[in-house]
């Protein structure tokens, strides 16, 4: 019992799923297909066995461009002292209504 | 389904080596990230250990869902009723569904499909040794639902929250899945349990052969599992191998009662100090026999898995030259 040496792998693909109509659709997993069709057809069988969706998007994963977590301080913290962004912010006596 | 974190032999067990060129402080916010819960993403710093500990039981997971679909499948064409028969299949392809969720979690480690294949296929690689026992009878796949899924529902609920977010995530769409495989599988058993006297002896029959096996999965006692406490550190595991087996007997012992069955272990008993049952000793020589592939049909389901690895790689190789080639195509146009 000897296997041979296994064969490159598929491609690999990210899912995403629109569950129901008006959502976004969001990443659910990946699979490796040979193209995208095949990717579509497998996101089916692993990722909609039971009713978890009515769209996919299927998206080679090499086609991504993801954040550095290391940049995560230079690209989020700005936002951290920018409160006056929030409606919360701003006092307005009780008697003004409708705002 | 799933396995503990396995190693070939007992004394394999080593604790994961610090990498000592690996930066003080990197280290440190790791630890605290970790100690505060964070989850760890595929392009967080971690340590190599971490990582290593990590592909380790991830892909024995993996690989323990895709050789679990086995011993189901061998009872497919077998089923008797078409009810049966639907729920086996549907059963089986979720344990394929499983396999391919930890497969590509395990996958943003930085391992591939194949290397993880090749490990298995190799025998380097471990799964659980629940599956090197065979399916005897049509009561073994009740039993294989209610004791061995109720297992593993046990083991990996405390997953859906280690630490590492792409595990995580797959336990969480796995439980949600988990719980009609066990509940079937009681369903199944329940039906035998009130059926024939012959039925009956089945049903028995498969609870004596499972029981000891199932709650050998949640892997060796506290006291010789030297993994535990750094992966209980790194909160990749979130409760000890004898604490989740104890659950298991307590809520598991009720269940067969209540059917009419009897857990074969002479010394269970209710131990009102500590509310829980007390169990006899764990034959753990068989365990590691299993473990170091003795199992009773563990060359039959290697056998199996190559087979069909093998039979299926022209399709591979086929559908691969065919996307090139359009691709090919495309681009000319």
């Amino acid at each position: 019992m000897s296997p041979r040496p296994a064969s490159r792998d598929w491609p690999l693909w990210e899912v995403f799923v629109r569950s129901r109509g008006g959502l976004a659709h969001k990443h659910v997993g990946s699979v490796h297909a040979a193209d995208a069709k095949m990717a579509v057809e497998a996101a089916r069988d692993v990722y909609t066995r039971r009713m978890e969706g009515i769209s996919f998007w299927v998206v080679p994963s090499a086609a991504i461009t993801a954040s550095d977590p290391a940049d995560s301080g230079p690209l989020f913290e700005p936002a951290e002292d920018k409160v006056y962004r929030h409606p919360t912010f701003y006092k307005i006596p009780d008697v003004i209504k409708h705002i | 389904m799933y396995t503990t974190d396995l190693h070939k032999t007992a004394g394999e067990t080593k604790r994961p080596v610090a990498m000592t060129n690996e930066p003080a402080e990197l280290v440190a916010a790791f630890e605290a990230r970790v100690a505060a819960d964070e989850f760890i993403e595929p392009k967080d710093w971690m340590p190599e250990a971490y990582r290593r500990t990590l592909v380790r039981q991830i892909s024995q997971h993996a690989h323990s869902e895709i050789v679990g679909m086995l011993p189901e499948g061998n009872w497919i064409t077998r089923a008797p009723s078409l009810r049966r028969k639907a729920i086996l299949l549907a059963k089986v392809q979720d344990e394929g569904g499983h396999g391919l969720y930890l497969y590509a979690a395990a996958e943003t480690l930085g391992t591939s499909r194949e290397e993880m294949t090749e490990a298995l296929h190799s025998g380097k690689a471990k799964y659980s040794t629940i599956f090197n026992y065979p399916t005897l009878t049509w009561a073994d796949i009740g039993a294989i639902g209610w004791l061995v899924d109720g297992a593993a529902i046990m083991n990996q609920v405390p997953l859906q929250r280690t630490s590492y977010g792409p595990y995580a995530r797959a336990m969480v769409r796995v439980c949600k899945e988990e719980s009609f495989h066990q509940r079937q599988g009681y369903e199944l058993t329940m039906a035998l349990a009130q059926g024939t006297p012959e039925q009956k002896r089945m049903a028995q029959d498969a609870l004596n052969r499972w029981w000891w096996p199932s709650i050998m999965m949640f892997g060796p006692p506290d006291d010789n599992s030297p993994n535990t406490a750094q992966s209980m550190r790194w909160r990749i595991k979130r409760d000890t191998n004898d604490e989740l087996r104890q659950k298991f007997v307590d809520v598991t012992v009720p269940q067969a009662e209540a059917i009419g069955l009897t857990v074969p272990d002479a010394h269970l008993k209710w131990n009102a100090d500590k509310n829980g049952y007390d169990y006899g000793p764990i034959d753990w020589e068989e365990f590691y026999a299993v473990v170091r592939g003795e199992g009773p049909v563990a060359q039959e389901r290697m056998e199996a898995r190559v087979t069909a690895w093998e039979d299926g790689a022209w399709v591979r190789e086929a559908a691969m030259a065919h996307a090139d080639k359009r691709a090919a195509r495309s681009e000319a146009a």
